[in-house]
């Protein structure tokens, strides 16, 4: 893959009222290219993307971003029931200058939310949000796109479809992805490079090459096979409670670094 | 002979009308953005702090309103920056701020015997004891909100609907919230006349909420709050005059009256 970085972030450590939320921790989101966060509840994958998005500045370490156009989909978005707005207004207060219509009503049919274009935004359900959200992110026409949960509250088959979408637009159109996801099973066929954080990096890698058998892989395709995959690694380390590094007994303490694989 | 009399009642009403509806047209629209983004207490906070602004205005011999919309644009600035840390950005912290300036105020207004307060004016308005400069004053403010408030429509649009959503997508959002809250003390200073320290978040709140009912879109909405705005002064002063009530609660009865009758619309 080449290309520059459309985002590196490098060594970034950043505290939110006295707790260390991330700790020294790198990323790498090129072109083209689908990198997933997961991890537990409270481990900095939404502040991760926010410092990405240089929306929070951090500490340390340093963020390299490019000019390339961002689409954000952030993880919860309330609209106020007070603000009278329809979802086409909403859709094009994405673009500078006008919109035709027809775009509007394209960008929403991608993403399976065709019928809403009239309604307002306060009246849609978590999932059309979701799917509007998405819609809006791409409307922008994004070199890279920032999604924090983005299909949290879709249906099951709606899930599969937008996760379709985003690899689609990797691949199809070199768009770079950065997302956080709890659906480790679902989105695994779509990702090149998982990145597990708990405030720091436990690991990072590719996740066809941890657990999947090439035969398997050949008799029911990558996306099934994916889908059943387990991302497993192997912890030189515990975590305690507040998510911070317990080295085990009789391992060696553990020291993050570039090189970092955990297994 | 009432010709006397009726000509000076016209001028009365005439001056009344001339402020209330000055204030109307700009208190709506922004009364919208106060509703959308929850800053009716800020609202209050800054309200109550212009009754120093008044004391300050009477000490320095300018016209009390001057002082006020001074005092209430230093401390929507402040309050500004006090936002920006978030640990102290609570509702406590306004409150304090609130009641503390209303407070000292008061006091400082007792140190100022030799000057005629008209107190009650100032806590609840006095319409009708508007001169034609007040009136000049308010329309001349209206005038630059509103100039602010449609030159920068887009990104506090933005911004009360996600502020880092607003921030990706290249809104400056920072320089949105210096001009709102500078909008919110230029119109708390208009208010102060026509409806008092107490009342002036009613003006800002109170249309825009009678107006959501019946509107599609932001700009119908703010459109629609002026409307409801103005037919509260409208009917206020009305009231006032035919019944001898207080001008400044009256129209705030007629805003909520309105409020009242929207609710009964279908949504």
């Amino acid at each position: 893959m080449t290309g520059t970085a459309l985002v590196r972030c490098s060594g970034v450590s950043l505290a939110m009222g006295g707790h260390r939320v991330l700790d020294r921790v790198d990323l790498l989101v090129e072109p083209g290219r689908i990198v997933t966060v997961v991890g537990p509840n409270g481990a900095g994958k939404s502040t991760l993307l926010k410092v990405a998005l240089g929306l929070l500045t951090p500490d340390s370490g340093s963020v390299e971003r490019s000019s390339a156009v961002v689409g954000y989909v952030p993880q919860k978005l309330t609209v106020e029931r007070l603000l009278p707005l329809s979802v086409r207004r909403f859709l094009a207060m994405a673009v500078m200058g006008r919109v035709e219509i027809g775009r509007l009503e394209q960008a929403l049919a991608r993403v399976g939310a065709g019928h809403v274009l009239r309604r307002q935004v306060a009246d849609l359900s978590g999932g059309e949000l979701q799917r509007v959200l998405l819609a809006r992110a791409l409307l922008r026409q994004p070199g890279l796109l920032v999604l924090d949960e983005p299909v949290g509250g879709v249906d099951m088959t709606g899930q599969a479809e937008l996760y379709d979408l985003i690899a689609a637009l990797a691949r199809q159109d070199g768009v770079g992805v950065l997302m956080v996801s709890h659906d480790l099973h679902v989105v695994m066929a779509a990702t090149d490079e998982v990145v597990c954080l708990n405030r720091h990096v436990c690991c990072a890698g590719h996740p066809e090459t941890v657990s999947v058998h090439p035969e398997y892989l050949a008799l029911f395709g990558p996306r099934v096979a994916g889908s059943l995959a387990i991302y497993t690694h192997a912890h030189d380390h515990g975590h305690l409670a507040d998510g911070s590094v317990l080295p085990l007994a009789g391992a060696e303490p553990h020291v993050h670094g570039p090189g970092c694989r955990h297994g | 002979m009432f010709t006397d009399r009726d000509a000076a009642m016209d001028e009365f009403l005439l001056r009344a009308l001339l402020a209330g509806l000055g204030l109307a047209v700009v208190a709506g629209p922004l009364g919208c953005f106060v509703a959308w983004r929850r800053m009716a207490y800020f609202g209050d906070a800054l309200s109550h702090t212009a009754l120093l602004g008044i004391v300050a205005g009477l000490l320095l011999g300018a016209a009390p309103l001057i002082g006020v919309a001074a005092v209430c644009i230093a401390a929507a600035l402040i309050l500004a920056g006090l936002q920006r840390d978030k640990a102290l950005a609570s509702d406590s912290i306004l409150g304090i701020i609130s009641h503390g300036s209303l407070a000292l105020g008061l006091v400082l207004l007792s140190f100022l015997e030799q000057v005629r307060v008209d107190l009650m004016g100032w806590l609840f308005g006095d319409i009708l004891a508007v001169t034609y400069q007040d009136a000049a004053l308010i329309w001349a403010g209206a005038a630059v909100v509103l100039t602010l408030l449609a030159l920068h429509w887009r990104t506090l649009l933005a911004m009360v609907v996600d502020e880092d959503l607003a921030r990706v997508e290249g809104y400056p959002v920072e320089r949105g919230r210096v001009v709102l809250m500078l909008l919110v003390a230029l119109t708390v200073a208009a208010a102060m006349k026509v409806v008092g320290v107490m009342l002036v978040t009613a003006m800002l709140v109170i249309p825009a909420a009678a107006a959501r009912r019946v509107s599609r879109t932001p700009e119908q909405m703010a459109l629609a709050a002026a409307a409801a705005g103005a037919l509260a002064v409208v009917s206020g002063l009305g009231l006032s005059w035919r019944y001898d009530t207080p001008s400044g609660p009256s129209i705030v009865v007629m805003a909520v009256a309105l409020f009242i009758v929207s609710r009964t619309q279908r949504g």
